[in-house]
């Protein structure tokens, strides 16, 4: 590649050389340094929803969306300067301070981006505590549960609907602290055109949208002597179940064109 | 289809027959009443009044009389205003039963009807239209044909100087000399920002795409601004105009107005410009002859302040969510579809035409070293002449106030004005003398906004007054980006806390550490400038949120949690009129005193 293809800047006082078109997140992550993101999905939404990837750029006023804004030229940048921490731990106080906080009990404890960063920001208390927004849980969906209490409006299920899968069942509604996620007239997920794919489920960072669990039923029905149970599967399960045993993925999904499997 | 003569004969003949409206010794037999027909004066029944006047003169068989409606004269707080020409008799808040007398006096008999005369505060001598103090210190520019012609009427634009600009333009100038015409005038954005419009226009010329477009933001949203909606009112033709020599300048042909649905009439007369202009050939295809094609639309907004933010207007304008879009890439390279975009405000484009024809120096003599021209306000709140001024940059406050506004009305004390809107902060009596330019409100802590000017007198409860322009944003956040979504309802919590008396003590320093994160953090300039009223009032006004926290004390008295009456027992003398007229009774008594 030529010369001019390499754009030369500074990040926390370390030279770096990257590629041009790079975005200041990656250029960061390739000298080792770990920008926290939680609205940001490689290729699928960069919309610099929830602002925790904010750094400083030396000679600008506000922060730069490091997850989408692409290095410049002689950019000095700050990635965990004071007032940038300052404004992570605020920002991340705000979304805690509009989320149900059931870990204990909650599908995704664990494996839950916002959880991480808690621990990772060693949120004792929450600052800024006011009223939180009070959604009704939609379970009537055969396979997926929402629950808008846990959500923080990163938007990652509209961009993997809309722009994987095509399918574009769910928006945004409303505006300022009463926006939500919601289908068309604000319906259950079980009356449109949602497919039951679950790939908003995988989206998720935190446990607004998880799997319906029939394991209970299942128990039920292995236990009836009356019945005669068998198993069907769809690919997909067979591909995960294989995952688990380590087998190599021949389906693997390539996400930008679609789901692929 | 008109041609270039034919247009320059209608600017001739029509010009001559209108030179009552601009030259008080013209001599003529005839008179021509005009009728404020601006929002304001609409909905206190001006198109009555234009109709009785109507009947009147039919009526009373009164010749060489036109009643012509106009739009804002500027001093909407003395409206339903009637002016009448070449004389220049100035009568406010006529009623539409005032008409009969009106004509039978002024017109038939040839005397004033004094009772309708306007008068001024402290001065009760009848004065005409220029002598008022309110018109003194005006300099009108982008409003110059506002209340002067009939803005449905496209030959009475083309009488003064209409159309001359592209004219001129399109034969004259290259595209290049129009857009250093601009950049010399030191023509900066009206919208609020200030951005020098030469540069975005060059910006705009110099980005690559095979298709460019033409944007007027008329989405004015600020409480209490109508400065936009007064020009296209009263002058749409001159933004028809402007977005033509910006469409020639950049190399757009398509060009659309992004106007509030809440303005009807400013929505009406816009296409009724538009369908005017198209009628005569000066919009469409090949424009007097030339290469030049040049196409107007009027998309609707459907009220979200959001959508005065550029991106989040394109957006709309796309038929998505009105949600801002980040910045770079902006609008000139990639903006309307992602196409190369030029984006003004209706003012900034207001001034184009003037430019052009005056030239720069002209429009640079006017104002400061850094802020050129002048500005439009929309005055309001607790001032005594309410209403539309235009002062050259660098007109101080106290003169917007005092001299033109004409003061604080009922006795009161000055306490703040607030520019700006939601975005702007509240400015206090120590900087009443601060020049009016972009930089010198940014110095302490506002910002010129698009224009709302609203003064309060020493009635105002700042904290309160902070709540409620927190309150606007909370409303009118998108819902996008944390800070904004989440952070400006916590600090509305915490005001409205500190509004019932339940403020603690560490409250102003979350609130500050709040609002800095959140004018840092913010994706668009709804966040970035939302905290603006917090900041500026806990600036200059913090021993307010203090009283309110430490002694449970609201000092302007307006905060109802904090109302606390005591009777001073020296000087009650147990008359009972308080208990009397207490409407909820909650005054009782006790050997000759009140408790």
């Amino acid at each position: 590649m030529a010369e001019e293809n390499y754009i030369n800047l500074t990040i926390d006082g370390t030279q770096v050389k990257t590629k041009e078109g790079m975005t200041i997140l990656e250029a960061a992550k390739s000298v080792g340094i770990d920008i926290p993101t939680l609205c940001f999905l490689k290729d699928i939404n960069e919309v610099g929803d929830c602002r925790m990837c904010i750094v400083e750029v030396e000679g600008r006023k506000g922060f730069a969306t490091s997850c989408i804004q692409k290095v410049e030229e002689g950019m000095i940048i700050h990635t965990h300067s004071p007032a940038v921490l300052e404004a992570r731990r605020v920002i991340l106080d705000l979304i805690l301070s509009n989320h149900h906080k059931d870990c204990l009990t909650c599908s995704r404890s664990g494996n839950c981006e916002l959880q991480n960063l808690a621990i990772k920001f060693n949120v004792q208390n929450i600052e800024y505590t006011g009223k939180q927004s009070e959604h009704t849980i939609d379970d009537l969906s055969p396979s997926i549960v929402r629950d808008f209490n846990k959500c923080i409006l990163c938007r990652r299920c509209i961009a993997t609907c809309k722009n994987v899968q095509k399918i574009g069942a769910i928006d945004c509604m409303n505006r300022g602290f009463d926006s939500c996620i919601s289908t068309v007239n604000n319906q259950s997920l079980r009356d449109v055109n949602c497919t039951n794919c679950g790939q908003c489920i995988e989206a998720c960072p935190t446990g607004a949208l998880r799997e319906k669990d029939n394991t209970d039923e299942v128990w039920k029905a292995l236990k009836d002597e009356k019945k005669y149970v068998i198993v069907q599967t769809a690919p997909a399960v067979r591909v995960a179940l294989g995952e688990e045993f380590r087998y190599a993925n021949r389906y693997k999904c390539n996400r930008k064109n679609g789901n692929g499997s | 289809m008109k041609t270039l003569q034919e247009i320059a004969e209608i600017r001739k003949n029509k010009r001559e027959e209108l030179d009552l409206r601009v030259n008080l010794k013209a001599s003529t037999k005839e008179k021509h009443i005009l009728v404020c027909h601006g929002t304001g004066c609409t909905s206190s029944k001006s198109p009555d009044i234009i109709e009785n006047f109507k009947k009147s003169i039919r009526d009373n068989n009164v010749d060489n009389v036109k009643v012509i409606q106009t739009g804002c004269f500027g001093l909407c707080a003395k409206g339903p205003i009637v002016i009448i020409r070449p004389e220049d008799v100035f009568y406010s808040l006529v009623k539409p039963e005032d008409c009969e007398e009106i004509v039978k006096t002024h017109l038939i008999e040839g005397k004033l009807v004094e009772r309708l005369l306007c008068k001024e505060i402290n001065d009760s001598t009848v004065k005409r239209l220029d002598e008022l103090n309110f018109y003194k210190k005006q300099k009108r520019i982008a409003l110059k044909n506002c209340g002067v012609i009939d803005p449905e009427n496209i030959d009475e634009y083309i009488a003064f100087d209409g159309y001359k600009a592209i004219e001129k333009c399109l034969f004259e100038l290259t595209p290049d000399e129009i857009i250093n015409t601009i950049k010399e005038s030191g023509l900066r954005g009206r919208g609020g920002a200030g951005f020098p419009t030469g540069k975005k226009w060059e910006f705009t010329k110099m980005a690559k795409g095979d298709q460019k477009y033409i944007v007027c933001n008329a989405d004015e949203g600020d409480p209490g601004a109508f400065m936009d909606r007064s020009i296209l009112e009263g002058d749409p033709h001159c933004v028809v105009e402007a977005m033509m020599i910006a469409g020639y300048s950049v190399g757009a042909n398509k060009g659309y107005i992004y106007v509030r649905a809440e303005y009807p009439i400013a929505v009406q007369r816009f296409q009724t410009a538009i369908n005017q202009a198209k009628g005569y050939g000066i919009l469409g295809k090949n424009i007097f002859g030339t290469d030049f094609s040049f196409d107007l639309e009027i998309r609707l907004g459907a009220g979200a302040f959001v959508c005065g933010e550029e991106t989040a207007l394109l957006e709309s304008i796309e038929g998505r969510r009105g949600q801002p879009r980040l910045k770079p890439p902006f609008p000139a390279n990639s903006g309307l579809w992602r196409k190369p975009t030029l984006i003004n405000n209706v003012e900034t484009y207001a001034n184009i035409t003037r430019i052009i024809l005056n030239g720069a120096k002209w429009y640079a003599s006017i104002g400061t070293e850094n802020s050129k021209g002048t500005k439009v306000f929309a005055l309001g709140g607790n001032v005594v002449n309410t209403g539309l001024v235009e002062v050259p940059m660098g007109t101080t406050l106290r003169e917007i106030v005092y001299d033109i506004g004409g003061g604080i009305p009922n006795g009161r004390k000055f306490k703040a004005a607030q520019t700006g809107g939601p975005s702007g902060g509240c400015i206090p009596l120590e900087h009443l003398d601060t020049p009016i330019d972009y930089e010198s409100l940014a110095q302490i802590g506002s910002m010129m906004g698009s224009g709302g000017l609203i003064v309060m007198d020493d009635s105002k409860c700042m904290v309160n007054i902070a709540k409620f322009y927190l309150e606007f944003t909370v409303d009118e956040s998108c819902g996008k980006c944390t800070p904004c979504r989440i952070g400006t309802k916590r600090m509305q919590e915490i005001l409205q806390k500190i509004c019932d008396g339940k403020g603690e003590k560490d409250d102003l320093e979350k609130l500050e550490k709040l609002a800095n994160n959140i004018k840092r953090a913010s994706l668009c300039g709804l966040g970035q400038t939302a905290p603006n009223p917090v900041l500026s009032t806990l600036k200059y006004f913090r021993e307010e949120y203090t009283a309110h926290i430490r002694d449970k004390f609201c000092p302007a008295g307006e905060c109802k949690a904090l109302a606390n009456v005591r009777i001073d027992s020296t000087k009650c003398k147990g008359c009972g009129i308080c208990k009397k007229n207490c409407p909820v009774g909650a005054i009782s008594r006790r050997n000759k005193t009140a408790t």
